[in-house]
């Protein structure tokens, strides 16, 4: 608990410092997540993806975090209340925001991982139609289907 | 008795009354949420409303509150490091659907931002808000930290993406039915993106493949947002 803590603080302090050093515009802790990410990806080079190896305390320390971490943004969530008025006056833009925005975000996203995967594996299996002839020609009938 | 009291308020114990009550207003928030078994039902927003309310009936500035509550926020910066566990660990079903997967996490991050900011412009927000709002898709930690960099208000920026995250699991689902969008992956990748931790939550009851890819949603999402919000706001703002 105490290797792992010093860990995560450590991959949080070192990434503050390259924030100061380098005047990034990204935070330290986000800084200090991609410096862990890769260790962790350097680390297991050899392994095949499934069997990514996490020293298991580290794992206990980050599972618990990100399992409660919605208790960790109640402090700074509270200071809305501190915000009051400027909810009240502007509660039109920021509800259409909020609404709007997200369901675009939402949108946009699954149309086009759902097209581009669909246009990818339709190009893989024309290029290999006796391996998988199936999906080839489910694709060619889902195309005339449509037209 | 009152002196008892009293002397709660000052140091070394002035951290105990709000850090109990922040932790009892959550336990409150999850017990509701178990009550009522959905996802959107958000412990962090019944546990924030009950702490407001709280400071609202006894007249105790923000600032007091925080000052104790602040050990519990700390520890938001090695939870967002903590990330990395998840991240690392579904890397390979990025490289496996390369193409879908980058182009969809670029569109989906700048639509939400863009938008975002957008709306907030054209109904006659202000700039404060529209900095706020810009980093909401983001999984709410990283959102802060970033509102904070650019010069928004964290505490705005955290409601926004609880808000946003209840928004894509009530409305996700649904929105993806009727655009006929049915892969598991596009849905994870989607709730992660659009509607963070919250989201996420909802569309992992639909399999390992959809939780995976909400994980890279949230992920990945956060990074880009932490790269492209505070070059948009030295370019634009």
């Amino acid at each position: 608990m105490v290797a792992a803590m010093v860990g995560l603080l450590g991959c949080e302090l070192a990434g503050e410092l390259l924030r100061q050093a380098f005047h990034l515009p990204v935070p330290g802790a986000v800084v200090g997540m991609f410096l862990l990410a890769g260790t962790l990806v350097a680390v297991n080079r050899k392994r095949p993806p499934e069997a990514m190896a996490v020293p298991p305390a580290l794992r206990r320390a980050a599972d618990a975090l990100i399992g409660h971490m919605g208790l960790l943004f109640v402090p700074a969530g509270v200071g809305v209340i501190a915000e009051a008025d400027l909810l009240r006056q502007q509660w039109l833009p920021i509800l259409a925001a909020v609404l709007g925005s997200t369901v675009l975000g939402l949108a946009v996203t699954g149309l086009v991982m759902s097209r581009v995967t669909r246009l990818v594996e339709k190009r893989r299996s024309a290029e290999a139609p006796r391996a998988v002839p199936h999906a080839s020609l489910a694709g060619l009938c889902r195309k005339q289907a449509r037209s | 008795m009152s002196a008892v009291l009293h002397r709660l308020w000052i140091p070394p114990a002035a951290p105990l009354p709000w850090l109990a009550a922040t932790l009892a207003a959550y336990l409150i928030g999850r017990a509701v949420q178990r009550r009522c078994g959905v996802a959107y039902a958000s412990p962090v927003l019944i546990a924030i409303i009950v702490i407001a309310a709280v400071l609202v009936a006894t007249g105790t500035p923000y600032a007091t509150y925080f000052a104790g509550a602040w050990f519990i926020h700390f520890l938001l910066g090695p939870a967002t490091v903590a990330l990395a566990i998840p991240l690392a660990r579904n890397l390979h079903h990025v490289r496996r659907s390369l193409p879908g997967t980058g182009l969809a996490l670029l569109a989906g991050s700048a639509t939400s931002i863009v938008s975002g900011v957008a709306i907030v412009w054209l109904l006659g927000g202000t700039r404060m808000v529209a900095l706020s709002m810009a980093p909401k898709a983001a999984t709410t930690p990283i959102a802060m930290a970033v509102s904070q960099e650019i010069g928004g208000l964290p505490a705005l920026t955290a409601a926004f993406a609880i808000l946003g995250g209840i928004v894509a699991a009530i409305a996700g689902e649904r929105t993806l039915q009727q655009m006929r969008i049915d892969d598991r992956r596009s849905q994870g990748l989607a709730a992660g993106v659009a509607g963070s931790g919250i989201a996420a939550a909802q569309v992992a009851g639909r399999g390992e493949l959809a939780a995976a890819f909400a994980a890279l949603g949230i992920g990945f999402n956060g990074l880009l947002t932490a790269l492209l919000v505070p070059l948009l706001a030295l370019l634009w703002w």
